[in-house]
């Protein structure tokens, strides 16, 4: 029979395909191994040298003398974090303000999803889009619109000042505050959504089983409704969190010269101060602090599709 | 039609059968095809040969295999080990989209961006058919699936049936060598499941295209397959006609996965050429059995009687005492046009008879705790080694 | 549910969505305003958005910004889309989890350590090749290009993931090769997914600025970085105008988008139903 063997063009087409397959993996394996993967390495490698007054502003890791490589790792950088204290104190207000936001953002964002969640259709999709609807404009405009609201001149103290309430303005803006309010506001849609997608998914008729079985709501609530929800309260948390840590706009914005956040300091070693080799020993830092909850989150991400499809 | 003539006919379709005959080829081969899945065994050694014009039914539940097996005839999967043949032809390393084959898909597949005349069409593009020749195949195969005016609907604007339809002309219209089916009338309701069972039939008996299907639904198998192969766990139980099967199971799984059955534990203590003793302490009794039976005295056997074949009597036979089990009627369920009697032999095990309610009864005939006797004909009990 | 329990719900959501639209709203207000004090109205003016248009400075960092934004956008479909395939239908292979891993972390990744490593990849590249040399538009192309690429993976593998399988086998069955079943399958029934991953990487595209300011050289002022620089010496209304153009586009664009959704949802049923009363 003719066709028990593959013709010519058969054999074209099967080789085509095996090599189609390692182009559409390879492109974009390329470009991110180019230009995410290499570059941390490249911000490891520099965090080992040492500044200099040149261009580019670092010494060489590696230097060909005579007969080898000479290599000189410097680790110079990571104990001068750890000698000064404000690297350290950085990282913890950091730390600190980014958990307490998150918390604050929950607490905001639980009760927003859930109302969301149980709305009737047409008013649910309307909701949803509200929600939606800020994370698509500027991020920028939406800190900045704080800025009117917190300032010395802004429009809370001007109220307050024409009803009598205060003689004084307040000092809001350039404080904790300010940068409390700062990163729930651009951050909440963030919580929302996760929430609102597990809190959607959720069958009304367990809690209506757990009213029938007896359970007050309140308890119905705890028993039921958040432990089922935690997937999305982990996802939100850590999409809030993970980010707030590193935020730089924010500080610099809205909160003093005495707010501390990790992301402005590296900036600042950057720009300011054009100190390279201590700017990525600062990100190889943060970036330590923040493998475990990445790393979580990726987790919770595979799960869920998982249990998706 | 007299007992002998119907055996005769019986007989003489056998022999016509091209399963039955040694020199005819088959169409497809699968010869020691065995697919893992990690540790897992899909399909485990099967052998099977499945010839030119027949509808073949893949059946059982799920996870056996069955859509594994198909699957790999199609192309979507590599078998692990063993090869298979189609029309003469080594598949191995063959992509699905030159393969002979055409599948209609469970979910149907249709794309949903195109209409039905489109998706119709898709598989004749491929094959870079001229235009004109396209359209009349396709208007051809839509009149064939009585669809030709819907054929510039999108698919979400048909009922299930009528995406049934399109499923179907899209994987007929290449003219195939196999058509696949996976499980094609299990997204329709009952009624339209019927219904379109024979359509299907008449359908092949026209276009004469062999059809490989998958179904876990024993009544749709019986109904359309010429031949059913019964999977569990990655092997074949049993393969046979439909009437093979209902009527010889070879195995306790078999009789009770197509239709209903009683199964009753005997030892066989008489065994001649013609006929065959069982004594049973399930059934309280000796059961006569009009044929030899392969085994020894003494061993252990079951013995299959399907409940329709089985007779109450409010008074027990006096000419025979074989074949008669006393007991007392515990439960009736009544469907219309059959009633369903649970039967508690003297011996304590409890027996399913069905009997048709031919006609409207003023009473019935059995009530709860009436004393029955149940019997049988000789060579309605199917005996069972394993 | 309880009287007491919706009460408490009805009000954390309208003062959820009071938090979210009172400071949004303020700024559209005053952006109308004649004076130049945020805390006084003086009275209805559109001074500031002519002022705003007469700004040589913000026009060409907003018209550097569109570019790279649709730059970026593009680039990153090519680069994402791919990406998302072959993480929701490629099965196994050899360094998949670096693979996931890689497109999902710059998603979470902080924009200080992005815009830091990027910039010192094209230090040492320039000194390596010779390539960028120095930095501008391009370099910025490529860094929004890399993080956008992984929403539009995301984006993609999510509308995949959805999808059932066997409509590509059923195409493949019908004897499309690979390549053709993407362009004329996959493709068409991904499109809105697709649209949605360039319109969300073009807005993020338009939005950044911690990344940009690492990698923007001389001549490649993003609006972003106009903005960041005139906003922190404190408030000011042409601010304000600008914002209100942005959130005018945006919401003109969501809108048009939800409605053009509802009508085809409402096209859809309406055929549903139809093909259900004649079966």
């Amino acid at each position: 029979m003719s066709s028990d063997k593959p013709t010519l063009k058969q054999r074209y087409d099967r080789l085509m395909l095996r090599h189609g397959r390692i182009i559409v993996i390879g492109l974009p394996y390329l470009w991110l191994m180019l230009f995410f993967l290499i570059p941390f390495l490249i911000v490891l490698k520099i965090s080992f040298a040492t500044a200099e007054y040149a261009q580019p502003p670092y010494s060489a890791l590696f230097t060909w003398i005579d007969e080898g490589v000479n290599i000189t790792i410097n680790f110079g950088n990571y104990l001068f974090l750890l000698s000064d204290s404000l690297y350290i104190s950085a990282y913890l207000n950091s730390i600190r303000i980014a958990a307490i936001s998150t918390v604050i953002t929950l607490l905001i964002g639980y009760p927003m999803a859930y109302g969301i969640a149980r709305a009737q259709g047409s008013l649910r999709s309307v909701l949803l889009m509200m929600v939606i609807l800020p994370f698509w404009t500027s991020f920028l405009i939406r800190v900045y619109a704080w800025i009117g609201i917190l300032d010395r001149e802004g429009l809370i103290n001007a109220l307050l000042l024409n009803l009598g309430i205060i003689s004084e303005p307040l000092i809001m803006r350039q404080t904790e505050f300010a940068v409390y309010i700062g990163i729930v506001y651009t951050y909440l849609p963030f919580m929302i959504l996760p929430l609102y997608s597990t809190l959607e998914k959720m069958d009304v008729s367990l809690i209506e089983a757990a009213l029938d079985l007896g359970c007050k709501p309140w308890k119905a609530f705890i028993k039921v409704t958040l432990p089922l929800s935690m997937p999305g309260i982990l996802a939100g948390s850590l999409l809030v969190f993970i980010p707030s840590v590193g935020e730089f706009v924010i500080p610099e914005l809205l909160g003093g010269p005495n707010t501390l956040m990790i992301g402005r300091t590296l900036w600042n070693e950057f720009f300011a101060n054009r100190d390279w080799p201590i700017a990525s020993s600062v990100a190889i830092a943060m970036l330590l602090f923040l493998v475990v909850p990445i790393m979580w989150f990726q987790h919770i991400q595979t799960k869920q599709e998982e249990n998706g499809q | 039609m007299s007992q002998g003539a119907l055996q005769k006919a019986h007989e003489d379709v056998h022999k016509t059968q091209p399963w039955n005959n040694p020199d005819a080829v088959p169409f497809i081969r699968f010869e020691n095809v065995t697919k893992k899945f990690g540790d897992f065994y899909a399909v485990d050694d099967v052998s099977l040969d499945i010839y030119r014009h027949e509808l073949f039914a893949l059946l059982g539940g799920s996870g056996c295999g069955k859509t594994t097996l198909l699957r790999m005839l199609a192309g979507f999967e590599e078998p692990t080990a063993g090869k298979i043949f189609i029309d003469g032809v080594d598949m191995a390393g063959v992509p699905a989209y030159e393969r002979p084959t055409n599948m209609m898909f469970q979910s149907y597949a249709l794309f949903p961006h195109m209409t039905v005349e489109q998706n119709v069409a898709f598989g004749l593009h491929q094959d870079g058919l001229p235009k004109s020749e396209i359209r009349t195949l396709v208007s051809d195969m839509l009149a064939l699936v009585q669809m030709t005016k819907f054929a510039k609907r999108k698919p979400h604007q048909l009922s299930g049936g009528q995406r049934q339809r399109v499923a179907l002309a899209r994987s007929l219209v290449k003219k195939p060598k196999v058509l696949l089916l996976d499980e094609p009338l299990g997204a329709l309701d009952k009624k339209l499941r019927e219904q379109t069972q024979f359509e299907l039939v008449n359908i092949q008996e026209k276009v004469g295209t062999t059809f490989v299907m998958v179904t876990h639904d024993q009544e749709e198998a019986m109904t359309m397959a010429s031949r059913i192969a019964v999977m569990n766990e990655g092997v074949i139980r049993q393969l046979g006609t439909p009437f093979e099967l209902y009527e010889y199971p070879n195995s306790r799984f078999t009789a009770n996965f197509l239709g209903q059955v009683n199964l009753i534990e005997g030892t066989l203590v008489d065994d001649d050429e013609k006929y065959a003793v069982i004594q049973s302490d399930d059934a309280g009794g000796e059961i006569y059995i009009d044929h030899a039976v392969q085994g020894h005295e003494g061993a252990t056997l079951w013995i299959a009687l399907r409940p329709e074949r089985l007779r109450l009597l409010t008074e027990q036979p006096t000419d025979t005492k074989y074949n008669c089990l006393s007991g007392k009627v515990e439960e009736i369920g009544y469907l219309g046009g059959l009633s369903t009697y649970h039967v508690r032999l003297d011996s304590g095990f409890r027996i399913k008879v069905t009997e048709p309610n031919s006609s409207r009864h003023i009473e019935p005939r059995y009530t709860w705790e009436d004393r029955v006797w149940v019997t049988w004909e000789a060579g309605a009990a199917s005996v069972l080694n394993q | 549910m309880t009287g007491k329990r919706s009460t408490f719900l009805l009000s954390a959501l309208v003062f959820g969505f009071a938090f979210l639209y009172v400071p949004i709203l303020l700024v559209i207000i005053y952006s109308f305003n004649e004076g130049k004090l945020v805390t006084v109205w003086t009275g209805f003016s559109f001074k500031w958005y002519v002022s705003l248009f007469s700004n040589d400075g913000m026009i060409d960092a907003a018209w550097n910004s569109l570019r790279i934004g649709v730059m970026s956008a593009t680039l990153a479909l090519a680069v994402g889309t791919p990406a998302g395939l072959v993480m929701s239908r490629f099965g196994r292979f050899k360094g998949r989890t670096l693979f996931s891993g890689m497109v999902a972390a710059p998603l979470v990744m902080p924009e200080v350590i992005t815009g830091l490593s990027l910039l010192l990849l094209f230090v040492t590249l320039e000194q390596l090749i010779g390539w960028p040399a120095g930095r501008g538009v391009t370099t910025i192309v490529i860094a929004h290009t890399t993080f956008c690429a992984a929403y539009v993976a995301v984006v993609v593998q999510s509308r995949l993931a959805g999808m059932d399988t066997s409509v590509e086998e059923a195409a493949m069955d019908l004897g499309a090769k690979p390549a053709k079943i993407f362009f004329v399958i996959t493709l068409p029934m991904i499109l809105p997914a697709l649209l949605a991953g360039w319109l969300l990487s073009f807005t993020l595209s338009l939005d950044d600025l911690v990344i940009a300011s690492f990698v923007a050289g001389p001549g490649s002022t993003t609006l972003p970085m106009k903005v960041f620089s005139s906003v922190r010496l404190g408030v000011s209304p042409e601010i304000n105008a600008l914002a209100t153009l942005i959130i005018l586009a945006v919401s003109v664009m969501i809108v048009i988008s939800s409605l053009l959704i509802l009508r085809s949802e409402r096209a859809r049923s309406r055929s549903m139903n139809q093909a259900a009363s004649e079966s």
